[in-house]
């Protein structure tokens, strides 16, 4: 086991009286691609910046391949950034945007206009070289903006909300630009965003953060399937959450008992986490079945969610194939019975 | 039908503004060319005899040279000065920062008279008065704030993360400034120093009274209107408001074509 390329341990960032991030640990290993995900406010692009040098830590440690960095001020770091704004040099062209690094490490003229090109045409934007970065197009200022930060061949790249101003169909390409570069060059990727689809398309390891602290790390999967706490199982993906009371092997909630497995002791307070995939629903009813009305349904496309309210007034949710719907005849105000396995539901030890 | 009869009565008006504010200077031109002593109508034949007397006259050659030399100081150093506290403010945030920027544009709001006679006082007081780097000093004040002014309003349109992009890119501060402010700010920079050697060409106050010897166009064009009237300042005139004119343009071009870009 090498040891970890980056490394922050008991890190806290204070602005005045706000703390930003909350005793953080975290390690990231060389050649790893992490995002760091959480809702806005949340200390992510914070604890971006801390890595970059561009904030130091009020406490605890940051460490970039075994050296304490606190001290180390952002020139003499090799942790280049995509920015959310790409912060692209307007008064140079994309190909003397690329250089920019490099001439401040002193490279001679030619040397830097080679290597400059030469990722410029990797990433498949050597035609516009020459061309004034504000009139690229926002995938095209995109590239330009890695190239920039990829020239030096740095141990790390950090990116920060990288996509957030690009359209849909945009955001997918580059999704794939990046995976495949990460593979390519086998360096570490430390990914910020908000967007979960991002977070889990691209990430090997997630890391969700809340109100300035880790909630969670794990795989995009793990994540997915088994939310920490209620926080993760609210922000992440489209989960049923009933709040309720451990019976042992069963759980009580004001919808009904459900078998559960991983419950705590009995009659403390626990919550089942149903993702809305896993949830069934029928027109008739079936056995143990949650009888609902339908309120909406979001149709995105290959899936549906639909959305639907209890008799007490609880909302629910399923999310199924579009061709699934079939004769389902949905329409607003209909009835239908919900019903899920019982290896389906995810229990959290609190209330 | 009543929205172009609008836009034609905008346009008339427009039009009467710029014949109040140029028409004055128009006729100076005009009789700059004019042979007659007297500015009269009907005009005499044209001539370009007033052009030769003053180009002939080593005072009012002396005046241009001292005239051309505050300018092009005065630009330097006020352009300087209005970059530094414009990037100072735009960087740094600090506990009164507000007194300090009402601080630095203050002097335009000053009396121009007042502003004169407490140079004079000053720098008589610091043995300073008298010289044609007086004047310099007195323009420089006069005319920062104007370049910060300027260069304030480019800093405010940067990208806040520019800058630490370029550290972020392995530049030390002093590298970002010169390779990423420095060119950022280069259209407001040139703007700031054509219009401020602008102003400083054409100030007649502050320069009359710190001058001392030395003579600047504006004070040599009074002193020739004050002995008599003659038509040679009106030819001094018109190559003042060319030149001017032209920085002003300049200034303009520079400035108004970048900020509508960004």
């Amino acid at each position: 086991m090498t040891e970890p390329l980056v490394i922050l341990s008991g890190v806290v960032k204070r602005f005045g009286d706000f703390t930003a991030v909350h005793h953080l640990d975290l390690e990231i290993t060389a050649g790893e691609f992490v995002a760091i995900m959480g809702p806005s406010g949340c200390g992510k692009t914070t604890t971006l910046r801390m890595i970059a040098g561009l904030e130091v830590p009020t406490e605890g440690e940051a460490r970039i391949s075994g050296r304490l960095m606190n001290a180390v001020p952002v020139h003499e770091r090799d942790t280049p950034m995509v920015w959310q704004s790409l912060a692209l040099f307007p008064f140079l062209n994309a190909r003397e945007n690329v250089e920019f690094g490099l001439r401040m490490r002193g490279i001679g003229a030619a040397e830097r206009r080679r290597r400059a090109v030469q990722w410029l045409e990797r990433l498949e934007i050597g035609e516009f070289a020459e061309r004034n970065v504000e009139t690229l197009s926002g995938g095209q200022r995109q590239r330009v903006a890695l190239a920039r930060a990829l020239v030096t061949e740095p141990p790390i790249l950090l990116l920060d909300e990288p996509l957030s101003a690009l359209d849909a169909h945009l955001i997918i390409r580059m999704q794939g630009v990046l995976t495949r570069l990460q593979r390519e060059l086998g360096i570490t990727f430390v990914y910020v965003t908000h967007s979960q689809s991002e977070a889990f398309a691209l990430a090997d390891r997630v890391v969700i953060m809340s109100r300035g602290r880790i909630v969670q790390v794990g795989q995009p999967r793990e994540i997915y399937r088994a939310p920490a706490n209620r926080f993760v199982a609210e922000f992440v993906g489209r989960n049923n959450i009933l709040s309720g009371i451990s019976r042992g092997d069963v759980i009580e909630t004001a919808l009904g008992i459900f078998p559960a497995a991983g419950l705590p002791a009995a009659d403390k307070p626990a919550t089942l986490v149903v993702a809305a995939d896993l949830v069934r629903i029928d027109r008739t009813p079936t056995e143990g079945a949650i009888p609902c009305t339908l309120i909406s349904e979001e149709f995105v496309g290959a899936t549906v969610t639909l959305f639907l309210e209890a008799a007490d007034g609880t909302d629910l949710k399923v999310q199924l194939p579009e061709r699934a719907l079939g004769d389902l005849n949905l329409h607003a105000g209909g009835r239908f019975h919900l019903s899920w396995p019982a290896d389906a539901g995810h229990v959290l030890a609190e209330g | 039908m009543s929205a172009r009869i609008a836009t034609a009565l905008l346009l008339g008006w427009l039009l009467l503004v710029f014949i109040f504010i140029f028409a004055p200077i128009l006729a100076s031109v005009v009789f700059s060319f004019n042979s007659d002593r007297f500015p009269t109508i009907p005009l005499g034949s044209f001539t370009t005899r007033w052009y030769d007397t003053i180009f002939a006259d080593p005072e009012i050659g002396e005046a241009a040279r001292a005239s051309i030399v505050v300018s092009l100081s005065t630009s330097v150093i006020a352009t300087t000065l209005g970059f530094a506290t414009a990037y100072t403010d735009y960087r740094y945030n600090f506990r009164f920062k507000g007194p300090y920027l009402a601080l630095i544009l203050l002097p335009p709001t000053i009396p121009l008279i007042i502003m004169a006679l407490a140079m004079l006082a000053w720098l008589s007081w610091i043995g300073a008065s008298g010289q044609l780097w007086s004047i310099v000093i007195a323009h420089s004040v006069l005319t920062a704030p104007f370049a910060m002014a300027i260069i304030r309003l480019r800093l405010n349109q940067i990208d806040p993360n520019l800058e630490a992009a370029a550290w972020n890119l392995g530049s030390s501060e002093w590298k970002a400034l010169r390779s990423v402010i420095l060119p950022f700010c280069r259209p407001a920079i040139i703007s700031a120093a054509c219009l401020t050697a602008a102003v400083s060409f054409d100030e007649f106050v502050v320069a009359w009274f710190v001058s001392g010897l030395n003579k600047t166009v504006p004070v040599i064009i009074l002193e020739i209107v004050q002995g008599n009237i003659d038509p040679q300042v009106n030819a001094i005139g018109s190559l003042v408001f060319l030149t001017s004119i032209t920085l002003v343009v300049l200034a303009q071009v520079f400035f108004i074509s970048r900020i509508s870009r960004t």
